[in-house]
């Protein structure tokens, strides 16, 4: 039902509150054209994304200046802390740009929830987020291919080592569908899904703290206020998920991948 | 008040992942705590493990909006 989240609170006096749904997401085409605020957003945040590591890298002293170690330190958390550990240090080179570029792309898209005048996060609109679990979908299926072939690869994936052949038939099918065709939809309906309630929840502690405050009286003076503060509260919160979302997002990645790689399930 | 019963099921289906996460973090403070050395192993499997029960509360979200 699309009017799950539409309940209204009948106030004392004024009008009555309607607490903001999934139609808050819909915003309008910018000045009458087919691009919405998400798309402008995707384009910024690629720019902002290789302009802060274009003009990092550009100098490439021995002695980094400010710049650069920003830079290096923002590389090397994403290559040691993410590539290195969990791909292993056989053949995580080659992986390392594409782990950097999404884990950069994808905090800065949901920063964009946070930051003033923007504040929408980029991944609420889930279309977003279906292309890039698509993206890490491919990209790991044909590391896996390319290494052990395309029945290799299947039966690595789909067949469990260690189980007796007895079960075969019940756990064949299961570990296709968790390994194959799962993982790319809770990928990103993982990313989809945070920034989506994260979202509604600041908008409705926002617009029912004033609503408190402006129509309903009474008790609305003293829980209004206190609604704008959970609102505050509730955003430090969401600058932490932010994060653990880009950071969870591309550790899964790395797994996957490290998955297609291995020799035995 | 009107509401929908969909908000107040994903409400309930939510103690699930949270009793999970819970556990999932517990274990691992535990285990950095026994051994600190062995954080940074037990960082991306404690991730891995909050990543996999927090599934379950986003697909119930999910479904909340769509049933």
């Amino acid at each position: 039902m699309i009017t799950a989240a539409s309940a209204t609170i009948a106030a004392e006096s004024g009008e009555s509150f309607h607490a903001p749904g999934p139609s808050i997401f819909d915003l309008p085409g910018i000045a009458g054209s087919e691009v919405t605020k998400p798309m402008v957003q995707l384009l910024l945040a690629a720019i902002l994304v290789f302009g802060f590591f274009y003009l990092a890298s550009r100098k490439r002293a021995l002695v980094p200046g400010k710049l650069q170690f920003a830079g290096e330190g923002a590389y090397g958390f994403v290559r040691n802390g993410v590539g290195r550990d969990i791909i292993g240090s056989h053949d995580f080179q080659k992986f390392v740009p594409y782990l950097v570029t999404i884990f950069f792309f994808i905090l800065v898209n949901n920063l964009f929830a946070t930051i003033p005048f923007i504040q929408f996060p980029t991944f609420s609109r889930a279309g977003m987020a279906y292309a890039l679990a698509g993206l890490s979908w491919v990209i790991y299926n044909a590391v896996g291919i390319a290494k052990h072939g395309p029945i290799g690869y299947l039966k690595l994936q789909s067949v469990p080592s260690g189980v007796s052949p007895v079960m075969y038939p019940l756990l064949v099918p299961l570990e296709f569908f968790s390994n194959i065709l799962v993982r790319p939809v809770t990928l990103a309906l993982r990313l989809f899904c945070n920034m989506f309630a994260g979202h509604i929840l600041l908008v409705l502690f926002a617009t029912g703290g004033f609503h408190l405050i402006l129509e309903y009286g009474g008790i609305g003076y003293v829980a209004g206020p206190l609604a704008l503060v959970l609102a505050v509260v509730v955003s430090f919160l969401e600058i932490l998920i932010q994060f653990l979302q880009a950071y969870v997002f591309v550790l899964l990645n790395a797994m996957y991948i490290q998955g297609a790689l291995a020799d035995e399930h | 008040m009107e509401g929908s019963a969909n908000m107040i099921g994903y409400g309930l289906a939510a103690i699930g992942p949270g009793i999970g996460i819970g556990l999932i973090f517990a274990a691992y403070i535990n285990g950095v705590a026994r051994q600190p050395e062995a954080q940074s192993r037990l960082q991306s499997i404690a991730i891995l493990g909050f990543a996999l029960a927090e599934a379950l509360a986003i697909i119930g979200i999910a479904l909340a909006f769509v049933l």
